[in-house]
């Protein structure tokens, strides 16, 4: 009896421990002066250091917002770059505290990995990159094709799929990053590299040649591709998922890096003000300062600009907005209101 | 006269367990176990908190779950709806046969050049002191990568083989050819050698989980039948010979006891070779060894081999020289005199450092992961672990894998050290 209520108030003190534990991670990332973000070891456009070993691209601009949402400034950010297998290790024993990395949101990772996924900042889907002179024009010719695919990846699994839907077979290369797969594609160790559309885009980016490869038509999946927090600390995901969202806003209300402080001062709509922190407290709400969206807008644009400077038309890796574009251009991005 | 009284009879006082040196080990052994036994349970506990705070629970229901990956090689049956267990089996397997392969390599290999090494001919013991040194000190990871890079970029990709119609009407020979009367093909994705193929097999068993290849029994049975026959007619020729003093000729007779019962099964069975052929992307047919297999298995044996040649060395050189000499003066020539003599000798010296370079070897096969060879550390340590999100049971479950493993082989080779060491007659 005595044992049983030892062991129970220990096990009650450990639990309340750990709660406390997953509601800190707005304090601890305060505390250090500094946000760890979980980043791609290099994916063009997307995540990969530049010539000077600063962190650019379409995942790390995000880090960059919610750094400047929570400590008022987007260059105090530490990026920590994650294999497709360590990533969510590195999030789950608290290595980083948000992790922005194609990662796809699936039902399995949501409940068996005890992560959230708090929103999708870009809607993808798997394909294949081919060389242009393999004479193939669809994945569905691919029967008996070696094929580079990276380890520990939902892209792995949607490829055994869609070669038993397809009654087709193929020959699996695991490679473990995406540098490596490109050097085993290149040297035609494998006859395709499958990964999300908008990575083979990112590598072709990167190769010596990119006219001489072409992405087939076939996307075998969907997905999703979005910042992941730890399971259990709900604030720190609202933070993340806000200001996302507040991104997204500015765009469709055409606040952008440049006009954004004139707009400040001469707008008249009431979700603007609210979200610019010049009316309401809803940066306090979060437990952060009122003009804390604001300054994560100001960091880099809103989230069509961030789109256009990483990896839009016009930049090397060249994606359409497709569903990306907002809701109201025919797209998937919508944002729910700031209210 | 004196009688010698008994020495009274010390009584036990607790102060003894630290004072008295017949006690003193005994206790610090004691407080040592418990401080350990409280570490570990200190981890224990620490380790079931933590993954309770997170949500998860410790099991292994995972394992029965559908895997939904692909490997590449796979010594038995397995498909993408195979379990996780199942991958684990293919792992494990892989993992087994990279060891296997490389021990039994290494070793050939090892003893030729460290008997060579203490050649008299310069050239030859320079040239092997020389590979020994270069392959012992370079970090035998990089010799994975170097032979895979060797392996998958000097060789043609398999559309080199291809020949069109236009290429034909214009004479012209394909870029590259199949080797041995185009039986092997050699891409840079891998060999694809003939498999033997049965027209009439026997079929299969299935027992629960596990598959067995009636073709393949019936052969192992035929051809340990035929060996035993064959040894007990040595046994018989020797005995003759040791009564009569003639020896029958045996040789014919162990020919045919060895070889007709096996080729007569292989040719009830109708066993043929498929070679590979060129279909689409790839060579069908045959058997893929993928390079991956390929370079970890040489770099391995190369790399192993040079530690077993010095352990080698080292064994024969422990010998006295006066052995040898004996063995010559007796009239044995150095080949013999190596074989009879020295090596058995030897062996005592030479087979307990041999069994780490065995455990070493099987260890590094892990190494596979640097040229995407799915082993266990592929399969269950790699995307079971991740695809399930189970590390420390993944984890848990591989390290206690590959410590039975090393602890079998370290027995067995313990048995046969016993059987080697000099015994006291």
């Amino acid at each position: 009896m005595t044992k049983s209520v030892l062991l129970g108030t220990l096990a009650a003190t450990a639990l309340m421990a750990g709660a406390a534990h997953a509601q800190a991670t707005l304090e601890a990332v305060k505390a250090r002066g500094e946000l760890i973000c979980g980043s791609n070891t290099g994916l063009t456009g997307f995540g990969n250091p530049d010539a000077n070993g600063n962190w650019v691209g379409f995942d790390v601009d995000l880090c960059r917002a919610v750094a400047a949402a929570v400590l008022g400034d987007p260059t105090k950010v530490k990026f920590v770059p994650t294999t497709g297998e360590t990533r969510f290790t590195a999030l789950q024993s608290g290595e980083v505290d948000l992790l922005v990395r194609n990662s796809t949101w699936t039902a399995s990772r949501d409940s068996e990995l005890a992560l959230d996924f708090v929103a999708v900042n870009y809607y993808d889907g798997q394909g294949f990159m081919v060389k242009k002179d393999l004479g193939v024009s669809s994945a569905k010719e691919l029967d008996g094709a070696t094929v580079c695919i990276q380890t520990g990846t939902t892209t792995e699994l949607n490829l055994a799929d869609f070669f038993k839907q397809n009654n087709i077979s193929y020959q699996p290369v695991t490679v473990a990053d995406d540098s490596e797969a490109q050097r085993q594609f290149l040297a035609g160790a494998c006859d395709t590299y499958t990964t999300d559309a908008s990575g083979l885009a990112a590598s072709r980016a990167t190769m010596p040649n990119p006219g001489d490869y072409i992405i087939l038509p076939e996307i075998i999946s969907k997905e999703p591709l979005g910042p992941v927090v730890r399971h259990g600390d709900n604030n720190w995901g609202d933070i993340v998922r806000w200001t996302f969202f507040a991104l997204l806003i500015a765009e469709e209300k055409g606040v952008t890096k440049a006009n954004i402080e004139e707009v400040a001062t001469s707008t008249s709509d009431e979700e603007v003000k609210r979200l610019l922190g010049v009316s309401g407290d809803m940066g306090a709400k979060f437990g952060l300062p009122n003009d804390a969206f604001k300054k994560a807008i100001a960091a880099n644009g809103n989230y069509g600009e961030i789109f256009a400077a990483n990896i839009g038309e016009g930049t090397s890796i060249n994606l359409a907005r497709g569903l990306n574009a907002l809701w109201t251009q025919g797209g998937l991005q919508y944002a729910a209101p700031f209210r | 006269m004196a009688v010698a009284s008994d020495v009274p009879k010390e009584s036990f006082r607790l102060s003894m367990l630290i004072y008295d040196t017949r006690f003193r080990s005994l206790t610090i052994q004691v407080v040592v176990l418990i401080l350990f036994a409280l570490a570990v349970a200190w981890l224990l506990n620490n380790t079931v908190q933590n993954l309770a705070i997170r949500g998860k629970e410790f099991n292994y229901a995972f394992l029965w779950q559908r895997a939904g990956y692909d490997i590449q090689q796979q010594l038995i049956p397995y498909t993408n709806d195979s379990t996780h267990f199942r991958a684990l089996l293919v792992g494990l397997l892989n993992t087994l046969a990279v060891a296997v392969v490389g021990c039994v390599l290494a070793t050939i290999l090892g003893i030729f050049v460290g008997v060579m090494r203490l050649s008299h001919n310069w050239l030859i013991s320079r040239l092997m002191t020389v590979y020994v040194e270069v392959f012992r000190n370079v970090p035998v990871l990089l010799w994975i990568l170097l032979a895979y890079v060797i392996l998958s970029e000097t060789t043609p990709e398999p559309r080199a083989f291809r020949v069109t119609d236009e290429m034909l009407a214009a004479g012209q020979a394909p870029a590259a050819r199949m080797w041995l009367w185009d039986t092997v093909a050699v891409t840079n994705r891998g060999m694809n050698i003939p498999a033997p193929v049965f027209d009439r097999p026997l079929g299969t068993l299935a027992l629960g989980p596990l598959t067995l290849n009636l073709t393949f029994l019936a052969l192992l049975a035929v051809i340990a039948a035929s060996v035993w026959v064959n040894r007990r007619l040595v046994a018989a020729a020797r005995r003759q010979q040791e009564e009569t003093g003639e020896r029958p000729a045996t040789w014919w007779k162990s020919l045919l006891i060895l070889f007709v019962p096996a080729i007569a099964l292989l040719a009830a069975l109708g066993f043929h070779l498929e070679t590979p052929a060129l279909k689409g992307f790839n060579f069908q047919g045959g058997i893929l060894v993928a390079h991956s297999f390929t370079a970890l298995t040489v770099a391995l044996t190369l790399y192993t081999a040079a530690f077993i040649a010095e352990i080698v060395r080292a064994g024969i050189m422990a010998i006295s020289r006066g052995q040898t000499e004996a063995a010559y003066a007796l009239g044995l020539r150095p080949g013999r005199t190596m074989r009879l003599v020295i090596l058995p000798q030897a062996l005592r010296v030479i087979v307990p450092p041999l069994i780490s370079q065995y455990l070493n070897l099987t260890k590094n096969t892990s190494l596979g992961i640097a040229v995407s060879y799915l082993d266990l550390r592929g399969t269950l340590g790699g995307i079971t672990l991740n695809q399930t999100g189970r590390e420390l049971e993944c984890m848990l479950l591989m390290m206690l894998i590959y410590l039975s493993i090393s602890l079998i082989i370290s027995g067995v080779m313990n048995i046969y050290n016993r059987s080697v060491q000099l015994k006291a007659r």
